[in-house]
């Protein structure tokens, strides 16, 4: 019975020029149900909830075909308000927060609440004066409603990752109305306590009969927090299952179109990595709202990959940033015996740092770009590659044969490696990212969630790519994560982090009780241990 | 951390204080009587406040500098044209002017607006190409159509032939000259005095409110002593004053008091869902758009506004003491130029301005306009170069905060991508 749905898409078709991006995709959605999107990177996820949404993109490329029916009536969305109208709001893949504005200003963004005065009277209700105490309390309370504590009148800028898709999803909830909420890859961003806390939060949201729509990459969570799961490959829908009838295995399989790839795997190191220090970290204090670290002692061995593990907030993010000179830091880093420059991102740079950023709106990817042109865009600019010796003209055949390369290595989707990176998917762009750290070569390689919002297949090839490099050109990685699962299958060792500090330094094949207390800041061996 | 942000400071006000250095030094250099100064000063600021004000809101909206104020000023023009024609005069006629400038402003505005969201991100260039093209537009209406598809009066056209004289006159019985301006005249000192005594009494009145903090109020009340007791220093008290060489300085209270309006208005606006609707497209488009805030339509807005305020200031302008007539076919050519020079050096950007940046961009730029031609005469030897040095200064002043700008946002960029633009061997 249609009438069951509180959004039915039928048979939608897109196509980007002369690619079809969506080929006769049907999704139903009944009230109060999590209702999981699942599918590889580039399967057209965030391209349907496009649609559902009515971004100009959509429109101006041509439109869509087939037909979306909200609350029983057929619509045409027409633009991002004609679906707030509609009751659909959305979680962005990107965020959608202005950084200069207050958190509360972010959340009532057009939806102000308002005091009429004599001129708004006669000229309309857009002259009436701001109620900002009003709007403050409002922002409160969505705040409260999705836990956090944060001030509602503190900035956007500077706010970790995570903390700014919760304000996305406390001013969707602040709608009035609301009867579909779309989640495009919220807990890509998140920690895994946060990722645990937004579930809870979509539950709930869920009860109160509001539908939700979940794109994610994480099976486990799938299992946990949807009832229904549909799921796309390469554009064309592939199933729709009850969650209760079927299993992460199947559900792995049925999103790659082959057998199951969910548990990472990796060769392990044939010879020892040599005894020299290549960075010697001494009280490392971190500056960095959310993630603070406080006085970190850490020696990082030439030739390994160093794990940095710990729970969300406990400063382990703070490392890298710090380090790299992003946020203010405090300490003594040596790299290779030399003294570091702190609070110094072009020093950082000089001495053969980089970073594979955990912020994927701060990557700095040059949209209107080509992949390629991405790719080698930093070695050129730093070291000069990619450049004919004479009168330094773009190499484009070494140029083209690198980029493909890569492009084949970390499976990045794309028509051609001379496509726009504006037009990849979400995933693939954070491949691209990777791919520009990977060609510069640098020495010392910080990777911060290098796989966030990448799918299990890409996932393996990305760190088989760190391991691969790290094991040809002993290129020292230090990779912080907030996957245990992650760091345990490359690294060498892995520091946790707890409440600023290193809490213990453990070996991949440590029991999980190790870990366990030491991510609660309970470890019995507590401080460094070599 | 003290140091730090006094060095933010300076770098973020580096073009102000530079042009602070260099007007202090042009007002020795010239060699000028400091009474002659002060009062043009004063005379500059109460003309051309009012058109600087009204670039805030567009560079708020984030579509920089917007030189098509050039176009409200025409017109402005042609609402003084008619105004003259059909012999309205005294406040009636400015008021006729003003309503006349309404109407076109608005409809100009619109047009402008219209064609500046087809060319987003060039705004400020737009803007300036189109103030271009408005010109030649406007020389063929006041030419060919004015006078003889629409009627006008002997009194502006050219006798025995197509259109509009040279030179229009406000003066004698026309009776718009000073028609704002000559309504209430106080010495500058009174002025002064009674707008000290009314910043005191709100800032007490505000303490008392608990509406703002004692500190706060203290230094309000430190700043009002301070600057009435420094006009009872003799020697500066007697540049305003009337003394054996001069007559005393008097300030127009009716057009200060536009002024006022207009500020008020500025940050009147900014605090209504329409003003927070500037500032998001300004700072977003993209978010503006998916919180399904209209932005091509806020940004039309945004330079109706803009244009409407700025005819305005025109009017303002070609009624002050001192102008009486004006070129017709060239008197609103340099408006966007020296209006959009003088915000940018108050400190302004073309993403960020305030009243008070307006103002003090005013008062510097106006200084150095003063002073420029002696000082230069001074410097080199040559008068001639200081009429040079007029045009290279607003041209230099917006180059340079357009290059300012561009590094700035550059910087910002490579910092947000600095994680990965990594150096890699050394
Ligand atoms: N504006 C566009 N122009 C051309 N092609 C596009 C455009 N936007 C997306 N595509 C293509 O459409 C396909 C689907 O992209 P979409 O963003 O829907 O993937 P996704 O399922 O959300 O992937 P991810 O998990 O990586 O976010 C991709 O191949 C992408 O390259
Ligand atoms: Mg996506």
């Amino acid at each position: 019975m249609s009438g069951d749905y509180i959004l039915e898409m039928n048979h939608i078709t897109k196509e980007y020029g002369s690619v079809a991006v969506l080929k006769d995709v049907t999704l139903r959605i009944r009230p109060g149900e999590i209702h999981a999107l699942l599918g590889e990177n580039g399967a057209g996820k965030s391209t349907l909830m496009n649609v559902l949404f009515g971004m100009p993109v959509i429109h101006s490329t041509g439109g869509y075909r087939g037909e979306v029916i909200v609350d029983g009536e057929k619509t045409n969305i027409l633009s991002p308000m004609d679906a707030m109208d509609k009751g659909i709001g959305m979680v962005h893949q990107e965020f959608m927060l202005i950084p200069g504005f207050s958190i509360t200003d972010n959340i009532k963004l057009n939806r102000e609440i308002t005091r009429p005065w004599a001129v708004s009277r006669v000229l309309g209700s857009d002259l009436e004066f701001l109620n900002r105490g009003r709007m403050a309390e409002d922002a409160r309370a969505a705040l409260d409603s999705v836990g956090m504590g944060i001030d509602e009148l503190a900035l956007v800028s500077g706010l970790p990752v995570g903390h700014m898709q919760f304000i996305e999803i406390a001013r969707e909830i602040d709608k009035r109305g609301i009867k579909v909420l779309v989640f495009d890859e919220p807990t890509a961003v998140l920690t895994e306590s946060e990722a645990q806390q937004l579930l809870g939060v979509m539950k709930d949201i869920a009860s109160r009969g509001i539908a939700i729509i979940f794109i994610t990459h994480r099976l486990d969570e799938v299992m946990d927090a949807a009832d229904t799961i549909t799921i796309l490959r390469d554009g064309t829908l592939v199933q729709t299952l009850d969650k209760k009838k079927t299993s992460q295995e199947q559900l792995a399989a049925l999103m790659i179109g082959r057998g199951d790839e969910s548990v990472i795997s990796v060769s392990r190191r044939e010879k020892e990595i040599s005894g020299k220090v290549a960075m010697e970290i001494r009280d490392l204090w971190v500056n960095m709202p959310g993630e603070v670290t406080r006085g970190v002692d850490l020696d990082v061995m030439e030739g390994e990959i160093l794990g940095i593990g710990g729970l969300a907030g406990q400063g382990k993010i703070g490392i890298p940033n710090g380090i790299m000179g992003l946020y203010e830091a405090a300490g003594k880093v040596k790299l290779f015996g030399k003294d570091l420059p702190l609070n110094n991102a072009a020093g950082a740079l000089k001495c053969g740092l980089a970073m594979v950023s955990e912020d994927r709106r701060g990557v700095g990817l040059l949209l209107d770009q080509s992949i390629e042109d991405n790719i080698v865009f930093s070695a050129m600019q730093v070291n000069g590659r990619f450049l004919k010796k004479w009168l330094g003209q773009k190499d484009a055949a070494a140029i083209r044969a690198h980029a493909d390369k890569m492009v084949a290595d970390l499976d990045i989707r794309c028509t051609s490696a001379q496509q726009p990176v504006g037009t990849l998917s979400g995933g693939n762009q954070q491949k691209v990212c990777v791919a520009r750290a990977l060609t510069l070569e640098p020495k010392f390689l910080f990777v911060a969630e290098p796989t966030r919002g990448i799918d299990i297949g890409a996932k393996q090839l990305v760190l088989d790519t760190l391991v691969r490099l790290n094991r040809e050109t002993g290129m020292t990685i230090v990779m912080v994560s907030s996957e245990l699962q992650e760091l345990r299958s490359v690294c060498d060792r892995i520091a946790i982090i707890a409440e600023g500090r290193v809490e213990a330094v453990l070996r991949p094949g440590d029991s999980d009780v190790e870990f366990g207390l030491a991510m609660s800041g309970a470890s019995r061996k507590g401080g460094k241990r070599k | 951390m003290n140091k730090k942000s006094f060095t933010e400071h300076i770098k973020k006000y580096a073009v102000t204080y530079l042009f602070i250095m260099l007007s202090v030094f042009f007002i020795i250099v010239s060699g000028m009587d400091i009474h002659y100064v002060a009062s043009q000063l004063l005379l500059r600021l109460n003309r051309n406040a009012f058109i600087v004000l009204a670039l805030i809101i567009p560079i708020i909206a984030g579509m920089g500098i917007n030189f098509a104020i050039t176009i409200g000023a025409m017109a402005a023009q042609i609402g003084l044209l008619l105004t003259i024609s059909w012999g309205v005069s005294g406040i009636v006629g400015i008021l006729l002017a003003g309503s006349i400038t309404l109407v076109l402003g608005s409809l100009f505005g619109f047009l402008i607006g219209k064609l500046l969201n087809k060319m987003k991100g060039q705004e400020t260039i737009g803007s300036m190409i189109l103030g271009y093209f408005a010109n030649g537009a406007y020389q063929l209406l006041f030419l060919f159509i004015f006078g003889s598809l629409i009627p006008l009066s002997d009194k502006v056209t050219i006798v025995g032939a197509t259109g509009v004289q040279n030179t229009l006159n406000l003066t004698g019985s026309v009776g718009l000259y000073k028609a704002v301006d000559g309504i209430f005249q106080v010495p500058f000192l009174t002025g002064l005095y009674v707008l000290c005594a009314c910043a005191a009494a709100f800032a007490v009145f505000q303490y008392t409110r608990k509406k703002t903090s004692l500190r706060r109020m203290a230094v309000t009340v430190g700043v009002v002593v301070f600057l009435a007791a420094l006009t009872m220093v003799p020697a500066i008290g007697d540049i305003f004053r009337k003394t054996a060489r001069h007559n005393a300085i008097t300030v127009p209270v009716i057009t200060w008091l536009l002024i006022g309006v207009l500020c008020l208005f500025n940050s009147t606006v900014m605090s209504t869902r329409l003003g927070q609707k500037f500032r998001a497209v300004g700072q977003s488009q993209t978010v503006a758009n998916a919180a399904g805030i209209d932005v091509d339509r806020t940004r039309v807005i945004a330079i109706m506004i803009s244009t409407v305020l700025a005819g305005w200031g025109q009017i303002v302008f070609m009624q002050s003491d001192g102008i009486g007539t004006f070129q017709t076919y060239a008197a609103h050519e340099q408006v966007g130029l020296y209006a959009g020079a003088a915000i940018l050096v108050g400190g302004a950007s073309i993403d960020r301005a305030t009243n008070t940046q307006a103002l003090i961009g005013t008062f510097l730029f106006h200084s150095l306009f003063i002073t420029a031609q002696s000082a230069a005469s001074n410097l080199f030897g040559d008068s001639a170069v200081g009429e040079y040095f007029r045009a290279f200064l607003s041209y230099g002043v917006i180059a340079l905060a357009l290059v300012i700008y561009a590094w700035r946002a550059s910087k910002k960029k490579k910092e947000g991508s600095l994680d990965l633009s990594a150096m890699a061997k050394n």
